[in-house]
């Protein structure tokens, strides 16, 4: 197996509820509630989860766009979690991060020239004729063409923009990007455009994508690994092909049986789950998913499962699976 | 043979802009049998937003207006055979038919109930607006329909506001207003888009439970195709206003014809065989009237000839109840008259 090119060691990061102006906070949310994981150089690590259950967070605290409240991160074997914003800011030359919607993440007043040259000037890369001739290059790199770089955001469709945003993240030469939801913004035939860019580019450049998504058949498609959150905690972590064809948490089954397949032919077992996630301010106690878990045990209510190794490869945090099963 | 309860005729939809006049639906008809679900297909700017509200008399106008076509809806209720036209029906008579007997949920859960009113109010003047009740009844029929959508405390959930639920719940609420009056035909404009995919099977499970028990029609709005799979009995599938394909859900699934049936389909991930590279169709979405002349989709089509920059290709029916736009199937299909 190939070295771990990120470790992310019992990663929390909690948001405090503020009460009135006079009174302390009321309450915390617990965004990430203690998620560990490694990312191998060269690998998509797919991250899943429905709405709140702390994905983005964790994409963000990995680059420390939003500082963690506790837990470390070792990138090529260095703990970024205690560097100061100056050391930081040279790591982050190497993580790079492509977010969700395209038209909000590029600066309407700048030129693409000015959006695609700021990561070279914060970084001190090349004369201002390099830099432009870089610019010219890494719009080339993801399907634009050069005369692009003189044009305004607004004169782009989403799939441009978002290529855009790719080009952003690339142009100074990252080993890691954190893609937070890159697709879900855009339509079906551009989507499959912007997915198989992203896996040229991986393979050209030796990319490692950490990607982020609530779209199953999307992550199905480009991840190596797969993991499952819920409610701020990692529930599953597999190899992909294993996660699809043997889930073992329940929480991982009922999000599979629930994606609806275009294929009239296969009809799935459908598992409907009851109710809604609960709010992360107040998880329930145990299993975070014991509310809504068909399986659910006594213990479960009250013992929070370890995170741990089933068999090779495969992790889950459930009492299903505990001491000596397989 | 199923009775028909909407036929949309021709239907042209403009906007008047400062930019010109852009035909946001352009000669669209299809027709919805009763207890039919019908999908309709397509990316943004397709026209199957403008067409629904087209349907509902809710275009925006001005810039919008409906310049041509009909919309027949005939009335099953009652044994009232009458047959009317949705375009040139009075905006009183309107006022009757939207929400009673055509209704509609649409794609924002969050935005589309009062955050100012409790959801008792707002289901009780659905139903006061259209049946004869006294208060009372009204609320009994709100608390009836909040359990008949799966909410749970129904008798309490009734005096909350909208902010007290999520997303899941608030879009059950919408679709308990919308079948406050047993529609006959159901609009859902992206009903499952902005929630999750467990409450998305929530959803679904429910609208597919109404459809059976109520043998109300669904015009299904959708650019999920697996949402199509899974719900609907024939699919329309629109290109820059446009009709390109009708069917059923199992030929445009498996064996569409359309180029741009071919290429979307061709470019989901899929689930069940993973694909190393998936097949996309080059180009972007065109924006809505920059395509005025020729085939809307030949500067993407893979299939493309010199003729289809310039001519418009008519609708041709291939099989019985199988229609598509392309000159491909000049040979085999016949015009179809609609």
């Amino acid at each position: 197996m190939s070295e771990a090119l990120l470790q992310v060691q019992h990663l929390k990061k909690y948001f405090a509820i503020p009460g009135s102006i006079f009174s302390r906070n009321i309450g915390k949310v617990k965004a990430v509630d203690d998620v560990s994981f490694d990312v191998h150089k060269g690998e998509v690590l797919g991250i899943v989860g429905e709405s709140g259950c702390g994905k983005s967070t964790t994409g963000k605290a990995l680059l420390r766009l939003i500082e963690p409240t506790a837990g470390q991160i070792f990138f090529n074997g260095e703990d970024i979690t205690r560097l100061s914003e100056v050391e930081m800011r040279k790591i982050r030359r190497d993580m790079q991060i492509i977010f969700q919607d395209p038209y909000a993440s590029l600066n309407p007043r700048h030129k693409i020239e000015k959006i695609l040259s700021e990561p070279l000037l914060v970084h001190g890369i090349g004369t201002k004729e390099s830099r432009r001739r870089k610019v010219s290059e890494i719009l080339e790199v993801v399907g634009l063409s050069g005369d692009h770089a003189k044009r305004y955001p607004h004169q782009f469709s989403g799939g441009q923009r978002q290529r855009i945003g790719i080009a952003r993240a690339l142009i100074v030469k990252p080993k890691l990007i954190i893609c937070d939801e890159p697709v879900s913004a855009l339509d079906v035939s551009i989507q499959s455009q912007i997915l198989n860019l992203m896996e040229d580019l991986q393979e050209e450049f030796g990319l490692t994508y950490v990607f982020i998504a609530h779209d199953l058949s999307v992550v199905h498609h480009i991840s190596d690994r797969i993991g499952v959150m819920y409610l701020g905690r990692m529930v599953e972590l597999a190899e992909n092909e294993a996660l699809y064809k043997n889930p073992y948490h329940p929480y991982t089954k009922s999000l599979l049986s629930a994606v609806p397949n275009p294929d009239p032919d296969i009809k799935q077992e459908r598992i409907i789950l009851q109710g809604d996630v609960p709010s992360p301010a107040e998880p329930p106690s145990g299993c975070a998913f014991h509310t809504r878990c068909p399986e659910c045990m006594d213990i479960c209510k009250s013992a929070r499962p370890d995170f741990q190794q089933v068999t090779e490869d495969h992790f889950v945090a459930c009492h299903l699976y505990g001491d000596g099963f397989g | 043979m199923k009775k028909p309860v909407l036929e949309v005729k021709e239907l042209r939809t403009h906007f008047f802009t400062d930019r010109g006049e852009i035909p946001a639906v352009d000669n669209v008809s299809f027709t919805i049998h009763e207890g039919e679900v019908l999908g309709i297909v397509g990316e943004s700017g397709c026209g199957k937003s403008v067409t629904s509200l087209s349907i509902m008399g809710l275009v925006p106008n001005p810039p919008g207006k409906i310049i041509g076509g009909q919309i027949l809806f005939r009335q099953q209720k009652n044994n009232d055979n009458r047959t009317e036209d949705l375009v040139t029906v009075s905006k009183k008579r309107m006022r009757q038919i939207r929400g009673n007997q055509v209704a509609m949920i649409f794609q924002e859960p969050m935005t589309s109930l009062d955050p100012l009113f409790t959801i008792g109010f707002q289901i009780i003047e659905a139903v006061k607006n259209h049946l004869k009740v006294t208060k009372k009844q009204a609320r009994q029929k709100a608390i009836e329909l909040l359990k008949l959508v799966g909410i749970p405390r129904a008798e309490e959930i009734i005096d909350e506001y909208p902010h007290q639920l999520s997303g899941g719940m608030r879009q059950r609420v919408m679709i308990a207003v919308a079948m406050s009056c047993d529609p006959e035909v159901l609009i859902a404009d992206e009903p499952t888009t902005a929630l999750d995919v467990t409450i998305q099977a929530q959803i679904l499970d429910l609208m597919r439970k109404l459809n059976r028990e109520k043998n109300t029609a669904i015009i299904m709005i959708t650019h999920d195709l697996g949402v199509v799979a899974e719900m609907c009995d024939r699919v329309v599938v629109m290109y820059a206003g446009k009709v390109v394909e009708e069917g059923d859900v199992r030929t445009i699934l498996k064996s569409p014809k359309h180029p741009y049936t071919q290429g979307l389909i061709r470019s989901l991930p899929k689930m069940s065989n993973r694909a190393e590279r998936l097949y996309s169709i080059p180009g972007n979405v065109p924006k809505p009237g920059s395509i005025t002349y020729g085939c809307r989709f030949s500067p993407r089509c893979p299939e493309v000839s010199g003729r289809c920059f310039i001519e418009d290709p008519e609708l041709l029916t291939l099989t019985r109840g199988h229609t598509c736009r392309c000159f491909l199937y000049e040979k085999e299909g016949e015009t179809a008259h609609v």
